[in-house]
């Protein structure tokens, strides 16, 4: 037993219980700077997870194995941690749209983040419905968090009611599961799957992946993003388009791969099938958007078809292609959701329009929101070229031994096309527009200014020397299975002895 | 630092420099650009000058470290041979052209000459990279400053279609290509797989790919590839693309990077892909003659001078894809040729169609007239570039179209295309190029005419420099024939797969065409 492993979390919801103390004793017109604090102390627990307290070397268990702390772990709570720390400095930059208690936003931000946290070391049916549930029900009260505000309500029933339905399919294939193997844990799942193939067993299975299918906004469990995208506070849309979606990933490559990879051999078409129609889905339907939030909520369905891309390849490269495309994603839609929060502030509306002569109001917004769609669409020299191209070429490295994938990657590259009219459509916007003097200049505050420079430097690193990203990102998914590797490994193997 | 790495480096250190440049500094950013693809053109002019014709190998192969991944087998590497060496001369050329005719730019201009910048080092580092991925990245970094150019400074009417127009083509042609250069590094074992150009077609020399794979690999690359290219009949962006960009775009876009897709399909799919080749070239054949005939006769119809050169720069593509079809030596060195060729010609075209908008605000044929009593440089520059465009020998297209016939002529197969082919560039072109001569340069001074004056000495600048070029390789075609000629038949022979019959007709072709050319200009 070493419950130290849990040392990053454990420090997350002691932070988070430290700042709802500080709070009492803060003055009212203080509090935001509390985020900053927060922020920080983040940044000294993301310098505190490269020690070799925590980081073990070999995969490690705690709690009879419910807890795992591997490279797979360790590279999404970083990737967490990043994306928690630039959504808090957000926050303090939209602090005056809440009525009142930005403390409580703050410490339920680090509570939605020890979930994802654990979420990334789970291991056990148990631990993964409980991580989920605690960052699905912190983000009910993170979405409705403008309680003055209809659009934020309506956005939080919504999230509340699809999030409840999807929590219940996850719960009874979970008892689906349990009832024909008799355990939670991922590694027990693993041995017995490979001899238990009956309908009861795969109908949980299935039921387990519609309820991680609403994490990531996958089809056909798609329908809330756009509603709660638009609808949410814009920090709280930023989080959940980064943090809780990359959590749905870290726990579907858990379950996919680690407790069920036998079954998930078999469910090559079902992925593939997915993943194609996510991709359009969320294109075709993002083309009429004109309002920003929600059409970075379709985009978001869009890529996460993409992800499901380097999923359904079933191979280590596709893995990694997948977390190598949410570290670029962090950055370009975490860039993208805090230029829109700092344009909109002001305008109040959120039309694309909003986004007219924003060249000259502030060239380092309109720099980065260009760079953000541009790394969106896919581009080089940006990170969503490189994260793109990794998981097309994980995908028709596939298609050889099943022509399903080449059409796959046809329906991405017909969705990169299609996501090139919108997303040049918000560039358009931005500098097509004729010249107007009579808009104000945006102040930027430093730490924000710091944060955007930050992205765009991570966008640009991630596109032009993704070297060391990449082993770090194949080492990361080293203790996954890959039911596709070994085949083309043999492949290979006999090629080179030849 | 190596002149080649120079060449491709400087634009961008130079556009990084801009953007910390204070916007009202417009003499400061328009020196900067000048002064860059000035020496960048130099570079060129030496490392042309440099390159060993007797080598048929790489040279001056560099390493940029630090960008690609090593896991991966990408690596930024640089170098030239015969097939690239002139297209990157001809592409700085072009490049100092587009910058010194930007003066027409008036707004935003320190966004212009940024983008300006970083797609002549996009376009200089597709040419140059002996690295399939960072052929690809620096072609789509091109790309994106062509279709920001064309809907922010772009002109007419229908702008904000041709954006998106050219845009989605163009990506989706891009795609296509990115699907075919991933299928085709798959194809190398695992453990062995590199981006390297080199490295790939030494290990496909060895062990030719399988014939399946290059059946369905070779289609990939020849629509994505001819996509771009505005292969018929996926060419309805161009003219209109080019109808609307700003000048210096439309020439560096027309003239140059359109080229990219030709210049992958000789490097890398001939080949490569031997078999795929000769099953696909046919159906190429008969594409390119929807090239030459149908957008002749387009071009015919055209009352606006931009989309009648961009009509006929569609037609020209044509040559190239008939001299790439023949799959013969002279008739792979006679494309190459009119790519450079060409390339200049259109630079040239656009620079002046450019000058007269900017004097009258339109390129109506109607209301234009009689520029030649009013603007006897200009006029007389246009003059050139038509015939030239006519294939009138004397300018550098005729050598390379000439050669391209030639080698046509010599595939049996192809005997029955050649001469509509040859029918249809010489006398659709003559006769919309002429007419247009006619309407615009000729007759009486229409109303609009009036003010126009001619160009002063700085404005000549970047005529005077393409036309020299293309009347220097008119004259002296040998100058890039025997560059050429070395490395085109490396590829030649790997298509083939080595069958090229008679290795003497070959060599006395291009000395044919140059005897030809020089008893023209007598």
């Amino acid at each position: 037993m070493n419950y130290s492993l849990t040392i990053l979390e454990t420090s997350v919801i002691a932070l988070g219980l430290a700042l709802l103390l500080l709070d009492l004793w803060t003055p009212a017109g203080q509090k935001r700077q509390l985020g900053y604090g927060a922020a920080a102390a983040l940044g000294l627990i993301f310098a505190f997870s490269f020690t070799s307290f925590v980081d073990p070397g070999a995969p490690a268990t705690a709690f009879n194995g419910m807890f795992v702390q591997d490279g797979l772990s360790l590279f999404f709570k970083r990737f967490f941690l990043i994306a928690t720390i630039i959504v808090l400095i957000l926050s303090v930059e939209f602090a005056d749209h809440f009525p009142a208690g930005i403390s409580e936003y703050y410490a339920l931000l680090l509570f939605a983040l020890s979930g994802m946290m654990f979420a990334a070391s789970a291991n056990d049916f148990s631990l993964l419905f409980v991580s989920v549930e605690l960052i699905t029900v912190t983000f009910y009260v993170l979405t409705s968090f403008q309680r003055t505000r209809l659009a934020s309500l309506e956005a939080g029933v919504k999230y509340l009611i699809l999030g409840a339905l999807s929590s219940a399919f996850l719960v009874f294939g979970i008892a689906l599961v349990w009832g024909t193997t008799g355990s939670f844990n991922f590694a027990e799942i693993a041995n017995s799957s490979s001899r238990e193939t009956g309908a009861v067993f795969k109908l949980g299975l299935l039921l387990v992946l519609v309820g991680l299918g609403f994490k990531i906004a996958a089809f056909p469990m798609q329908l809330w993003a756009p509603d709660v995208y638009q609808g949410s506070p814009t920090p709280t849309t930023a989080f959940l388009a980064v943090g809780s979606k990359a959590a749905g990933f870290v726990l579907l490559l858990r379950v996919l791969f680690s407790a069920v990879p036998d079954v998930t051999a078999h469910w090559t078409e079902l992925l593939i099938l997915i993943s194609a129609v996510t991709i359009l889905y969320g294109n075709l339907c993002a083309i009429p958007q004109r309002n920003l939030k929600r059409l970075l909520g379709y985009s978001s369905i869009a890529n996460a078809g993409y992800m499901l891309l380097g999923v359904a390849s079933l191979t280590h490269a596709g893995q990694s292609a997948v977390l190598y495309y949410l570290a670029g994603y962090l950055f370009t839609v975490l860039a993208a959701f805090m230029v829109i929060c700092l344009v909109t502030r002001q305008a109040g509306n959120e039309d694309i329009s909003a986004l007219a002569g924003l060249n000259q109001r502030s060239p380092l917004l309109a720099a980065t929101m260009t760079l953000a769609m541009v790394s969106l669409a896919g581009i080089p020299p940006m990170a969503g070229f490189f994260g793109k191209f990794l998981l097309l070429k994980a995908a028709v490295e596939q298609g050889a031994s099943n022509s399903a994938y080449y059409w796959l990657a046809g329906a991405a590259i017909i969705g990169v096309v299609i996501s090139l009219y919108y997303y040049f459509g918000v560039v358009r916007a931005i500098y097509w527009s004729q010249d107007t003097t009579d808009l104000p200049a945006i102040q930027i505050s430093a730490p924000i200014k710091a944060v955007l420079v930050a992205c765009i430097g991570g966008m640009f690193y991630l596109g032009l020397y993704p070297g060391p990203a990449l082993d770090s990102t194949t080492q990361a998914v080293a203790t996954l299975k890959a039911p596709n590797a070994t085949a083309s490994a043999v492949n290979g193997a006999s090629v080179v002895r030849k | 630092m190596t002149s080649l790495a120079s060449i491709l480096v400087l634009p961008f250190l130079a556009a990084i420099g801009l953007a910390f440049v204070p916007r009202n500094y417009r003499f400061v950013m328009r020196l900067v650009t000048l002064a860059t693809t000035l020496l960048v053109a130099l570079l060129a002019v030496t490392l042309f000058w440099r390159f060993n014709a007797d080598d048929a190998g790489y040279q001056f192969v560099t390493t940029i470290p630090f960008l690609g991944a090593g896991s991966l087998g990408i690596q930024c590497k640089l170098g030239v041979d015969g097939i690239n060496v002139g297209l990157i001369l001809m592409g700085a050329l072009v490049a100092f052209a587009a910058a010194c005719v930007s003066w027409e730019i008036e707004s935003r201009e320190k966004e212009f000459y940024i983008l300006l910048l970083v797609m002549t080092g996009g376009i200089l580092g597709a040419f140059a990279s002996l690295d399939l991925f960072f052929f690809y990245f620096f072609h789509e970094l091109a790309l994106v400053p062509t279709f920001i150019m064309i809907g922010v400074w772009g002109r007419g009417e229908r702008k904000n279609y041709a954006t998106f127009q050219i845009t989605l083509y163009l990506s989706l042609g891009a795609l296509i290509a990115l699907i075919g250069l991933i299928a085709l590094y798959l194809q190398l074992p695992d453990g062995l797989r590199t981006f390297d150009i080199r490295e790939i077609t030494g290990y496909f020399k060895d062990k030719p790919m399988a014939q399946s794979a290059q059946h369905f690999i070779f289609p990939l690359l020849m629509f994505g590839f001819g996509i771009l290219v505005s292969l018929w009949p996926f060419h309805t962006w161009a003219p209109l693309g080019y109808g609307s960009a700003p000048t210096a775009t439309a020439m560096l876009h027309a003239g140059v990077l359109k080229k990219f897709g030709l210049y992958g399909l000789i490097r890398v799919a001939l080949p490569l892909m031997p078999y795929g080749a000769r099953s696909w070239l046919n159906v190429l054949a008969l594409l390119c003659l929807g090239n030459i005939l149908y957008c002749g006769f387009v071009a015919m119809r055209q009352k606006d001078l931009n989309l009648l050169v961009g009509n006929s720069s569609v037609a020209h593509m044509g040559f190239v894809f008939l001299g790439i079809a023949s799959l013969n030596l002279i008739g792979v060195t006679g494309a190459v040729v009119v790519m450079i060729a060409h390339g200049l010609l259109v630079a040239l075209t656009f620079g002046l169609s450019g000058y007269l908008h900017q004097q009258t605000k339109t390129l109506d044929m109607v209301q234009l007239g009689g520029l030649l009593q009013r603007l006897p440089f200009v006029g007389a520059a246009m003059v050139m570039a038509m015939l030239a465009g006519c294939g009138l020998p004397g300018f550098a297209n005729f050598v390379g179209e000439v050669m391209v016939f030639f080698g046509a002529w010599s595939q049996p197969s192809l005997r029955v295309i050649m001469v509509p082919a040859v029918w249809g560039g010489l006398i659709i072109g003559a006769v919309y190029m002429l007419r247009a001569v006619r309407n615009i340069l000729h007759g009486p001074v229409a109303e609009r005419c009036e003010i126009m004056t001619d160009a002063n000495p700085w404005r000549k600048v970047p005529f005077v420099l393409l036309l020299t070029a293309l009347i220097l390789f008119g004259f002296f075609p040998k100058l890039l024939t025997e560059k050429i000629r070395p490395s085109a038949a490396l590829i030649v022979n790997m298509a083939t797969g080595g069958d090229q019959k008679s290795p003497g007709a070959p060599q006395s072709s291009p000395a044919l065409a140059q005897t030809a050319t020089s008893d023209m200009a007598k």
